[in-house]
């Protein structure tokens, strides 16, 4: 692998909201890390704050929440100058956001693709409107860019269709024009926050494919964020197990789904449908995740645990380096050199081993 | 202009001519109930009053009555007078009245509209903040309270107390004195439009697709005048025909109180000296513009929203 | 790794998720629905005061007339046109009635108006909605088209053409209203008709006719009660608006009868010399429609906390 560049980089990144139920603290410290041409994905149940990390990273974070503490460090170079830049985008200000960052650098896919769209704009204004806006293109230019754009994501007849308003369009035709409305400026980093959750299941992969093939032409990186770890395997080069707040596993693809370590792992493992499983001895973790609203004592995943140890109840466990990666760290107390020797329960055992098998 | 379009308007004219037919019917009706005859005149003989029925086809068959009725009241003869204004043509009474009245609800319409939008579009972008909660107050005020104890109001104080402007309407003045009612009439507009606006606009700031043109790197100013505004405001459109009829109900008794000759002063007066033919023309100018306003909103509102128009074709 | 200054205990890493019961949800205690509403409804200052001001508006109508010396129509020509006074708290009419006893028993009329009118609303609009939505098909469309054509024509106009036929009085003005506000509650009733029949239960019980009926009629009750409670107490003060609109322009209520509408075009009479005659029920009538407004829009936000969220 040849010199691997960062471009985006979190660290101990915390963010609260006020809610009318008191202060609910949503991310409690994220480590986050992003190189050029890859892909990570951040993986946990809905609430887990993945969600939230990522409109962090865009800087679209919801009126009532507050970044308490943290960085989310971005590197780019200067389009005219090539000049290498790195800022702390926590610290920029709302205008710098909008007129550097976001859709130039930084651009999302949303989950509903019938709802992120706006119902009375023409859709090939939608996707001219950043170029315009931003590149001051001429309304011609910006125009042969949409029709492109819109060839790049596959949707035919894209002169005729640059008048069709979204309701005109299918659930998946939608997402593809949300995915060039993303293009338009020519982002390096594409954010996808479960991008295929609201489509029929025939339209997912081609959708994944889609995204794939032009970070591929594109040379981008990309987030996603999702709960389906099919869409995981697919995707990803590196996965970040998000819990409560916290990314409590992180390594690559390999590692996370051959060598898992923290027993939430070791559940969301468990609990993915195969084909050999049949749906009655499906695995689901139990338990509901806790209410954030409430301080967490120790590991907020000890409630849930059948492999929590005492300390898990008192302290939350730090990032433990598996040995032998550079790239795998688990945050549980398991990995610590007096916990007693326990491995992950064998039914996962052997499906790791089916999977090692098949290739995934 | 595509061919749905022409379809919705169509259903749309066509609802209106059925509902028009229906008044048209049930005043002719109303007309047939009514105690006596309209030539209450003592001083006519028997003999007098046949020739009377006769002239103005009361002796036909109910039928033939009612179809030169509904002829009549299409092209505007709504017959003659027989109180207020001995034997002057109804149409002629009720022309300049109309007139009036409608120059004062588009006003308050216009001025209501315009100050509750940027009222309701003020709250909604600070939402839960001092402003928000002005706006929430003015609107429950405007909602809540008729339109005449406005009126009352200012014609006690701006009028009679302070002088400030004419306490009654003055025809060669009629700016001036126009603008006490055109405001005590816009306060339920103002209300009524600044509630919708403010619930309308925080939805759309919700809502995914103004997550989406934020993520594009706009800026507030755009992505509320671009996004924002045209998506809250379709539905705003739909609102205002219940407000057009409010204005309605309240040009009656605001006319009264700020002495405003227009078509409630009218109607009013028609009902307390039993001028019937004049109350049945007023009430049918009053429903005639309802369905009119109703109608152009309605298809205002299918331009403006294409879903409107075209999702029962999908 | 002992950068986290924590010093463990002997038994810190000893196993115990297998002691523990895991399976448990921390779920919040269930709380009863009305208790709920109860518990939104009482954090909305508004809705509270406006629900106080009614309880208080409806015990004075009810007890004022019967507790004063003074009777609501008793014409005294001595005392004519007096201002507020210890005597007579809001003052005398231009007859010598005393003004405290005529808004009193003038607010107790104007609510009985509007109470029934809204109830006769609710009953009119239930069963048309009911009927609509039961049958569906040619019925349903011919009702509702029926419904629509009413709609678009202005309440005020079948109003006063109602009441130019009527003779004016407190059944005939009750009459009048109740065509005001119906169409509502038939929309709401309709609407939840149609989605019971939507109810599995219903397409399984299709064969027995009879269980059927019960069972939307049951499921109805249940399901409509908070919409149409709240409806109803946003119409009663356009009923209210409504009587006063009437007796204004001289088709309800006549002196000396006493009613809120009454009460303020006799006073608009004297309204530049006498303000006081004219501006007392004014505010009882400004202050009953607010009341009821802000009693009604927390009801909803109480009973429907997902609107007010937003």
């Amino acid at each position: 692998m040849a010199e691997r560049e960062r471009i985006l980089k979190i660290r101990d990144l915390r963010i609260s909201f006020k809610t009318t139920n008191g202060q609910v603290n949503a991310i409690r410290g994220v480590d986050l890390d992003l190189y050029k041409g890859e892909t990570i994905v951040i993986v946990g149940e809905s609430g887990s704050g993945k969600s939230v990390t990522t409109k962090a990273i865009m800087g679209i974070l919801a009126n009532n929440a507050h970044i308490d503490s943290g960085s989310i460090d971005y590197v780019w170079y200067d389009e005219k100058t090539g000049e290498r830049q790195e800022r702390d985008i926590v610290q920029m200000t709302e205008k710098e956001m909008g007129q550097i960052i976001r859709g130039r650098k930084i651009a999302m896919v949303f989950q509903d693709p019938m709802t992120s769209l706006n119902p009375t704009m023409p859709i090939g204004k939608q996707i001219m409107e950043p170029m315009i806006y931003h590149y001051k293109n001429s309304k011609k230019e910006a125009y042969a860019k949409a029709v492109e754009l819109l060839q790049l994501v596959g949707i035919t007849d894209a002169e005729k269709r640059m008048k069709n308003y979204p309701h005109q369009l299918s659930g998946g035709m939608r997402q593809r024009i949300v995915i060039a409305i993303a293009l338009s400026c020519d982002p390096y980093v594409l954010i996808c926050d479960e991008p295929t959750t609201a489509l029929d299941v025939t339209i997912q992969a081609k959708i994944l494919e889609l995204i794939q093939d032009i970070q591929k032409k594109k040379d981008l990186s990309v987030i996603y964020i999702t709960h389906d770890l099919g869409v995981v395997a697919k995707v990803a080069d590196y996965v970040n197990v998000m819990y409560a707040g916290k990314i409590v596993e992180t390594g690559t693809i390999n590692e996370i789904f051959y060598d898992p370590r923290h027993p939430y792992t070791w559940g969301l493992l468990s609990s993915m449908p195969d084909l050999d499983t049949n749906e009655d001895e499906l695995y689901t973790i139990p338990g509901t995740p806790p209410n954030l609203a409430h301080p967490v004592a120790g590991d907020a995943f000890a409630p849930r645990n059948q492999f929590a140890l005492n300390v898990d109840y008192e302290i939350d466990p730090p990032m433990f380096d598996v040995p032998g990666s550079a790239t795998h760290k688990v945050a549980s107390w398991l990995m610590h050199e007096n916990a007693p020797n326990i491995q992950m329960p064998a039914s996962l055992k052997h499906r790791i081993e089916n999977m090692k098998k098949e290739g995934l | 202009m595509d061919k749905s379009m022409l379809k919705y308007i169509g259903k749309r004219l066509l609802i209106s001519t059925v509902t028009l037919f229906v008044i048209i019917l049930v005043l002719f009706l109303m007309l047939k109930l009514m105690p006596g005859t309209p030539f209450n005149d003592e001083k006519l003989s028997d003999s007098q009053k046949a020739l009377l029925m006769a002239k103005y086809g009361l002796d036909k068959p109910v039928l033939v009555q009612f179809f030169n009725y509904l002829k009549n009241m299409l092209t505007g003869d709504f017959g003659v007078s027989y109180v207020i204004n001995k034997n002057m043509e109804i149409s002629k009474l009720v022309g300049s009245a109309m007139v009036i009245s409608f120059k004062l609800g588009i006003a308050a319409t216009i001025l209501g509209a315009i100050v509750g939008i940027l009222l309701g579009v003020v709250a909604a972008l600070n939402k839960n903040s001092w402003l928000d909660s002005l706006a929430t107050g003015v609107s429950v005020l405007g909602v809540s309270i008729p339109s005449f104890v406005f009126a009352l109001i200012l014609v006690y104080f701006l009028g009679a107390k302070w002088h400030i402007l004419p306490t009654q309407y003055n025809s060669s003045n009629s700016f001036v004195s126009s603008i006490m009612p055109v405001i005590a009439l816009s306060m339920s507009v103002i209300a009524n439009v600044a509630r919708f606006t403010r619930t309308e606009m925080i939805q759309v700031l919700n809502s995914d697709y103004m997550t989406l043109a934020k993520s594009k790197g706009l800026d507030k100013r755009t992505l509320i005048m671009k996004h924002g505004l045209r998506n809250s405001l379709v539905p705003v459109i739909t609102i205002l025909g219940p407000i057009m009829v409010n204005i309605m109900t309240g040009t009656m008794v605001v006319e009264n109180i700020c002495g405003v000759p227009g078509l409630g002063k009218l109607l009013i007066q028609s009902i307390q000296q039993n001028d019937y033919n004049v109350t049945l023309a007023c009430s049918f100018l009053y429903a005639f513009m309802y369905v009119i306003i109703v109608l152009v909103i309605d298809v205002s509102y299918g331009i403006i929203d294409p879903r409107i128009r075209l999702g029962k074709d999908e | 790794m002992n950068k986290y200054e924590y010093q463990f205990a002997p038994d810190s890493f000893e196993l115990v998720g297998d002691k523990v019961d895991i399976s448990k949800d921390v779920v919040a205690p269930v709380v009863p629905f009305w208790l709920d509403v109860w518990r939104r409804f009482r954090k909305n200052k508004g809705a509270v005061i406006g629900i106080t001001v009614i309880v208080l508006i409806i015990l004075m109508s009810i007890f004022m007339p019967i507790l004063s010396s003074y009777k609501f129509d008793a014409i005294d020509s001595a005392s004519a046109n007096i201002k507020p006074n210890a005597q007579h708290w809001f003052g005398t009419d231009n007859f010598g009635r005393d003004l405290w006893v005529r808004t009193w028993t003038g607010t107790r009329v104007s609510l009985i108006v509007s109470f029934a009118a809204v109830v006769i609303d609710i009953v009119v609009g239930m069963t048309y909605g009911m009927i609509s939505g039961y049958f569906g098909g040619m019925v349903d469309t011919i009702m509702q088209r029926i419904q629509e054509i009413l709609n678009s024509i202005p309440t005020l106009v079948i109003l006063t053409l109602l009441m130019t036929v009527l003779e004016p009085s407190l059944f005939t003005i009750i009459f009048a209203l109740m065509f005001t506000e119906w169409i509502g509650m038939s929309r709401i009733t309709r609407a939840q008709v149609l989605k019971i029949k939507e109810d599995e239960f219903v397409l399984a019980s299709r064969t027995a006719g009879a269980s059927e009926v019960f069972y939307i009629f049951k499921e109805l009750r249940t399901n409509i009660y908070s919409q149409l409670i709240v409806m109803a107490m946003m119409t009663i003060p356009n009923a209210i608006f409504y009587e006063a609109y009437l007796s204004f322009v001289g088709l309800g209520l006549t002196v000396p009868n006493a009613s809120l509408g009454v009460l303020i075009n006799d006073g608009f009479n004297y309204f530049l010399s006498y303000p006081y005659m004219v501006a007392i029920p004014v505010v009882v009538l400004a202050l009953l429609m607010l009341s009821f407004n802000l009693f009604g829009d927390g009801l909803r936000d109480a009973l429907d906390p997902t609107m007010k969220e937003m």
